[in-house]
């Protein structure tokens, strides 16, 4: 019996059990003031951990950042496993549609405060595959985006010179997209299930 | 030693705010060394205390339940009670923490009470790695710990007692009265366990970031991640103070302390810098064979 | 040993027309009724033990598909490639993943991208590269992939299209006439 994607997993529970999968809509949460935020956007900045989830050709060039030659742990980054322990997100190139829903689902599931990085042209206007059938446009039609990094791909140190403007966005306070997703959520909404047909996940992935 | 309680109290947050810093500290002094080790500039020594204060600062959360709740709790509540039962500096009013008579099994047990604390939240969390990353965790501790008792085991019968305090006391003297010397075989056994337990290769298959996503604390974000590695800061100091107080005579003044738990942790650092790692099975092949006859035969020579 | 075993094709199976590309690489057309017969005889008789690909070309303006299979030979060091052509209305051609499991992957993709059945084929209708994909099979003739990409994405404004030839004749001859 094949199991049917195209419905959530608690569609026929009873009510009292479906808050095991949280399908609430999201809400923003104000930065605090002053001080305290510039001194937790200090340590934000300094200590980045990005998820490590290649997405398309950016993927390739993220590994050599951990080694010896380029090493990005001594501005304090480091790679995470999971969205729930990192706050990077970083776009490596072309998105499919396939992984389009990946990575709304991965984005989702970053808790707050979240920045994002583009790489390459493919994420500003289309790049190469501009003429696609199956790859988007313009990622920032569908998730929010602090900073792009031009190139086809960017060199590695390139790729750091990215995160280093990124760190300086953080310390600024200008790094709020996560709060700007969640009020523009109808119009990102619209654009995401316009291309992602199959939708079978909640509304927002907690 | 008659101190008022309030005096108590606060002595023993002092004792505690300065092994957090300490244990912290060489956290981050170790991944400076593995960084070294690997032809890099690692991240600087205080690179966990950034990271603390970013986790910290996490504006949402989610939450699994009650259990997932008091995971980070109990561990952390395990790596505070391993600590402030064991003397820390001998003769200090500040340091030496509620060291009462038979605290050598109230510690053995908070050492164990950690980690089935994070076991029940990790398992709450519903996430299928660590679920793996548990089962994992929890039989490689069970396997370690058997040649870590036996060595405790020798220890009390060679001095009559269960008081860390009193076993500190009988290691003064000079280099020579340290158990290192005295009794060598569980020594050995005690530092092969405390490989177990660092968990540094090639004993990291619990939390190896290549195999499974971290393994237990896959799910714990925000606060309770924070939680969990200021633990991690408090706990290992408070292992390296116990071996410190065990086998190699205990500290007089606090140079002492951080000279000798340095050193110690760099036994396992050096380990874990050369070898790859085991898979469960093999480490508990591992240390159900050699360590613990070590230990057996520690007893036994000294009971004949 | 490829002429003695080209001669014993053409006498067993009906072929209409052989396309020598090198000296190891062969390529035979055939009708789509002996293909499965002549593709199973090929491997367990003439030791083409190995599928190296299926694949399809789109052929709009006499209206067919036309499949290729390639298989490889490990004692001759040789391919050989059955060319087979299907209407383009009604494709649908024998499944092969009795002879070699891995036949069901280029399956499932061919009827994706192109809309050719294998009936029998263990899981060709699994979503497989393209997830909920409501249009024609996107690799044929007949679909425009720009006009699709511009509707259903958003293209930045302001993206210019040079002409390759011409724009690299202004930038190294600037000055010369067109001949």
């Amino acid at each position: 019996m094949k199991k049917d994607n195209r419905l959530l997993p608690n569609q026929d529970m009873p009510d009292f059990e479906r808050d095991y999968f949280c399908d609430a809509h999201p809400e923003t949460v104000k930065p605090l003031k002053g001080f305290i935020e510039k001194f937790l956007n200090w340590a934000r900045a300094n200590s980045l951990w990005i998820l490590g989830f290649g997405t398309g050709c950016g993927a390739i060039e993220l590994r050599p950042l951990m080694t010896a030659r380029f090493d990005m742990f001594r501005y304090g980054m480091a790679p995470r496993p999971t969205p729930r322990q990192s706050c990077v997100f970083v776009i490596g190139g072309y998105a499919s549609i396939k992984t389009l829903k990946r990575i709304v689902r991965s984005y989702e599931q970053i808790q707050a405060p979240k920045f994002v990085l583009a790489l390459g042209s493919c994420t500003i206007n289309g790049g190469m595959y501009f003429d696609s059938y199956n790859t988007i446009n313009r990622i920032d039609h569908y998730i929010p985006v602090d900073a792009y990094v031009t190139g086809c791909m960017p060199r590695p140190e390139a790729i750091i010179a990215g995160l280093r403007k990124l760190q300086e966005l953080i310390k600024q306070g200008k790094a709020e997209k996560a709060n700007e997703y969640i009020e523009n959520f109808e119009w990102y909404k619209a654009n995401q299930k316009k291309v992602i047909k199959d939708w079978n996940m909640p509304d927002y992935n907690w | 030693m008659d101190t008022p309680l309030v005096l108590k109290i606060l002595y023993s947050l002092i004792s505690l705010a300065v092994i957090t810093i300490w244990g912290l500290s060489l956290g981050g002094i170790v991944r400076k060394i593995y960084a070294r080790v690997q032809g890099r500039i690692g991240p600087p020594f205080w690179q966990p205390f950034i990271d603390i204060i970013k986790t910290y600062g996490k504006r949402t959360a989610v939450t699994h339940g009650i259990m997932f709740f008091l995971g980070p709790v109990f561990r952390i509540a395990g790596g505070i009670g391993t600590y402030l039962f064991i003397p820390a500096i001998l003769g200090s009013t500040i340091f030496s923490n509620f060291s009462v008579s038979g605290d050598v099994l109230l510690v053995m047990y908070f050492i164990f009470f950690g980690q089935l604390g994070m076991a029940l939240g990790a398992g709450e969390s519903g996430h299928p790695y660590s679920a793996i990353g548990v089962a994992r965790g929890l039989a490689q501790m069970t396997a370690f710990e058997v040649p870590f008792a036996l060595s405790i085991i020798a220890i009390v019968i060679q001095y009559h007692t269960l008081n860390i305090t009193t076993i500190v006391l009988a290691q003064q003297g000079s280099i020579l009265n340290w158990t290192l010397f005295t009794n060598p075989l569980a020594t050995i056994a005690a530092l092969i366990a405390m490989l177990g337990m660092n968990m540094h290769n090639p004993f990291s298959v619990v939390l190896a970031p290549q195999e499974i996503p971290i393994g237990p604390p896959t799910e714990f974000h925000g606060s309770y991640l924070a939680l969990m590695q200021t633990n991690r800061g408090i706990f290992n100091a408070a292992k390296l103070v116990l071996y410190m107080n065990l086998f190699f005579g205990g500290a007089t003044n606090i140079f002492a302390l951080i000279i000798k738990t340095f050193s110690i942790y760099m036994i396992s650092v050096v380990v874990g810098v050369s070898f790859p790692r085991f898979r469960t099975d093999q480490s508990i092949k591992f240390f159900l064979f050699v360590p613990t006859l070590i230990a057996l035969l520690a007893i036994i020579i000294l009971v004949l | 040993m490829m002429k003695d075993i080209l001669k014993r094709l053409t006498e067993k199976f009906p072929i209409s027309e052989i396309e020598e590309q090198r000296a190891n690489m062969i390529f035979v057309t055939m009708p789509k009724i002996n293909a499965v017969q002549c593709i199973s005889y090929l491997k367990q008789f003439e030791g083409f033990t190995h599928l190296v690909m299926l694949a399809a070309v789109d052929y709009i303006e006499d209206g067919i598909f036309q499949l290729t299979y390639i298989l490889h030979n490990y004692e001759l060091h040789t391919d050989i490639g059955i060319r087979v052509q299907i209407d383009r209305k009604q494709p649908v051609m024998e499944s092969i993943h009795t002879l070699w499991a891995q036949a069901r992957t280029y399956q499932q993709e061919l009827k994706e991208m192109f809309g050719i059945d294998f009936p029998g084929s263990p899981d060709i209708d699994e979503p497989f590269l393209l997830e909920g994909w409501q249009n024609i099979p996107p690799m044929r003739k007949d679909f425009d992939t720009l006009k699709y990409s511009q509707e259903t994405f958003f293209p930045r404004p302001g993206r210019k299209h040079y002409d390759p030839q011409k724009y690299m004749k202004e930038k190294l001859y600037p000055d010369k006439e067109p001949e």
